[in-house]
């Protein structure tokens, strides 16, 4: 068994790659300058949040969770709930306890109580469902969704019912996303290396042998839902202060079924997946959509019929499903081939290949 | 009594569509272990097939002004076509693939079909304007209830029926029921395996088709969002009922038909609007309760 320091060493070139290619990002973004594109950019650094934090749970454990993007809910409202001014806040939500309703924090300790809120939801909920495993897990983690969806959508002295809240502070740059991205990144990275991140891949690699090995495999599972949480509630607050607006319909199915593909095309099994679906996909998004707006090829512009960047988007992912059903990556790692400390494999897989050139 | 007899066929004919729609899922999940999430798009195409070509919001309906007779194979026909289409061209790609890279390549192609509408006919709801005389009530044991919800549970047991005999009585049901239960040892056996499958896809469309023909005369619109409801509590219904199992998708989504309706009617009326909520507690559960599903087969139990 490998020592702790020596799997940081092996693995941690992988942190640094992804890192240093979420900076390179920002800064080619902010030398481009145009505001429309940094806006697409930002929304990508929280989509980058999702995936990863998503992958924290579906990744390590195996399960498909389709209720994730409830935790962005909770963190998306509590932001609300703590951000915008009480003035605002007795008029459109006057169902709020009286220290929220008085509450006007900074929005990064606003972040850091929406994830944690989302984190206590999830202790509570994942202390019963994380008992559950394979298909009945994903239709339990779907029904909390739906929960949480239809009680946010009808509390309405609390959360507006299905219209939508204004007045959140616009405090999400493209720094602050960027920020946050490399955060979920940093947190996943080392819950993967951690104890129960290996214990948790164990039980999804042979079930039975972990769990004859003496590992607990619903107590791993439950803290990494925890965990994932934490950082898709932060997400969803970051969203909340980059929008200025909330509403619940905003966090169902639509976000629930981008992120998942967005994970599956990348690679469900590797955090490098994670973050590179969601760059690959985000990009043929952009691409299509300048397509659709039209491109100027010497006096004549050339553009795509309006609706076909969708049709578009979803052939492109199931061709690259089709050539590569476990993913772009798939399921290794990214690492620097003349990495020097430490060599070897990591989870298994010999990582002697190099594929840092997958974008 | 005659309010009783009211919420039993309310529950009845609501159950009927979250059945139908349980049955077409757990037909193909029988055979090649997909979830399939563009079956709610199988319904909504099969809905606005019957506007086509016509795009206007009040639509002059081609396909739908054909009689009856011509209309519901036609229906019928499209749905299995789209069905054993998909499969043609894009599952048998994934026939070795793990469950999840399949399950995403079954809510894109769900996700081309509805751009695809959408982008024809817009995301306006249209009118639709079938057999609107079912929706007179008819008089039951002093209870008035509309005919449609009776043809509707009628169809249904009529389906379920016809279903059943096939699957019981003939050739093809018997190697559909042997591929259900074990695909492998079904294939060594000498079922031929494409064969299966495409009866499974062309059987789980024309169950489609069924359900946007039922949805489309209940609610005289076409709206591109009708069939994804449906398939939701469909597929839930599929799961809890226990995966591979047909007669158990039936039950549980005649159970949370059963629910929804019963539910709406006895929560205190502060309570009402989170019915949803309460629904989908008690598939929570339920799962719970019975994770490997109510009527769970034998062959897909769980070791660990």
């Amino acid at each position: 068994m490998a020592k702790r320091s020596s799997l940081i060493a092996r693995t941690i070139s992988t942190l640094i790659i992804l890192i240093l290619l979420l900076i390179a990002i920002a800064v080619v973004t902010k030398l481009v300058g145009s505001r429309p594109f940094e806006r697409t950019v930002v929304e990508m650094f929280i989509r980058v949040m999702l995936v990863a934090g998503l992958y924290i749970f579906v990744g390590n454990s195996g399960v498909i969770s389709f209720g994730h993007i409830g935790f962005m809910c909770l963190g998306a409202y509590a932001a609300a709930w703590f951000t915008i001014p009480p003035a605002m806040k007795g008029v459109s939500l006057p169902g709020l306890p009286s220290f929220l309703a008085h509450a006007q924090l900074h929005f990064l300790v606003s972040a850091a109580l929406a994830g944690l809120l989302a984190a206590i939801f999830a202790l509570i909920v994942g202390r019963i469902m994380m008992r559950l495993s394979g298909i009945a897990a994903s239709i339990a983690t779907f029904a909390m969704l739906a929960v949480i969806n239809t009680v946010y959508s009808n509390w309405d002295s609390v959360t507006g019912g299905t219209g939508s809240i204004v007045g959140i502070p616009f405090n999400t740059g493209i720094w602050t996303a960027l920020g946050g991205a490399i955060l979920v990144v940093i947190i996943a990275y080392l819950y993967q290396i951690s104890r129960s991140g290996l214990a948790l891949r164990a039980g999804r690699d042979e079930a039975t042998a972990a769990a004859a090995s003496g590992i607990d495999i619903v107590r791993e599972r439950l803290i990494a839902f925890v965990i994932s949480a934490f950082t898709i509630g932060v997400a969803g607050a970051l969203y909340a202060h980059f929008l200025g607006v909330v509403n619940p319909d905003a966090f169902y199915l639509g976000v629930t079924f981008i992120t998942l593909s967005m994970l599956v095309v990348g690679g469900m099994n590797s955090l490098s997946g994670a973050v590179l679906g969601v760059i690959v996909i985000s990009t043929i998004i952009q691409l299509l959509r300048w397509l659709e707006k039209g491109i100027d090829l010497g006096g004549t512009t050339i553009a795509i019929p309006n609706g076909l960047q969708e049709i578009a988007i979803g052939l492109v992912m199931i061709v690259i499903l089709m050539f590569r059903p476990s993913g772009l990556t798939r399921n290794r790692e990214l690492v620097w081939r003349y990495w020097p400390f430490g060599k070897g494999s990591v989870n298994g897989v010999a990582v002697s290949k190099t594929i840092e050139n997958v974008r | 009594m005659t309010a009783v007899l009211q919420v039993i066929f309310d529950a009845l004919s609501l159950g009927s569509l979250y059945a139908l729609g349980a049955l077409g899922i757990a037909l193909i999940f029988g055979v090649m272990r997909l979830v399939n999430f563009a079956h709610g798009d199988y319904i909504s195409f099969c809905v606005f097939a019957m506007l086509w070509p016509s795009i206007d919001a009040a639509a002059i309906v081609f396909a739908g002004n054909l009689p009856t007779v011509i209309l519901i194979p036609l229906i019928l026909a499209i749905g299995a076509g789209l069905s054993v289409l998909s499969e043609i061209l894009i599952f048998r790609r994934f026939r070795n693939a793990n469950p999840a890279t399949m399950m995403i390549a079954s809510f894109a192609l769900g996700f081309v079909i509805k751009n695809f509408l959408l982008m024809l006919f817009s995301s306006r709801p249209k009118s639709i304007d079938l057999w609107s005389n079912l929706s007179l009530p008819v008089e039951i044991a002093g209870a008035r209830i509309p005919l449609l919800q009776v043809i509707t549970i009628i169809i249904t047991i009529v389906i379920l029926l016809g279903l059943t005999a096939f699957l019981k009585r003939t050739r093809f049901g018997l190697e559909m029921r042997a591929a259900a239960e074990n695909f492998t040892m079904a294939r060594m056996l000498g079922v031929k395996a494409n064969r299966v499958i495409m009866l499974a896809f062309a059987i789980s469309g024309m169950l489609a088709a069924a359900i946007g023909l039922i949805l489309a005369t209940q609610s005289g619109t076409a709206d591109i969002q009708m069939g994804v409801s449906v398939m939701l509590v469909a597929f839930i219904a599929t799961v809890i009922g226990g995966l591979g199992s047909l007669p158990g998708a039936v039950i549980a989504g005649f159970l949370i038909g059963g629910a929804s309706v019963l539910m709406q009617v006895i929560l205190p009326l502060d309570a009402r609007p989170f019915r949803d909520a309460f629904v989908y507690g008690a598939v929570i559960a339920c799962l719970i309760w019975r994770p490997q599903g109510l009527f769970a087969p034998k062959s897909t139990k769980q070791r660990v």
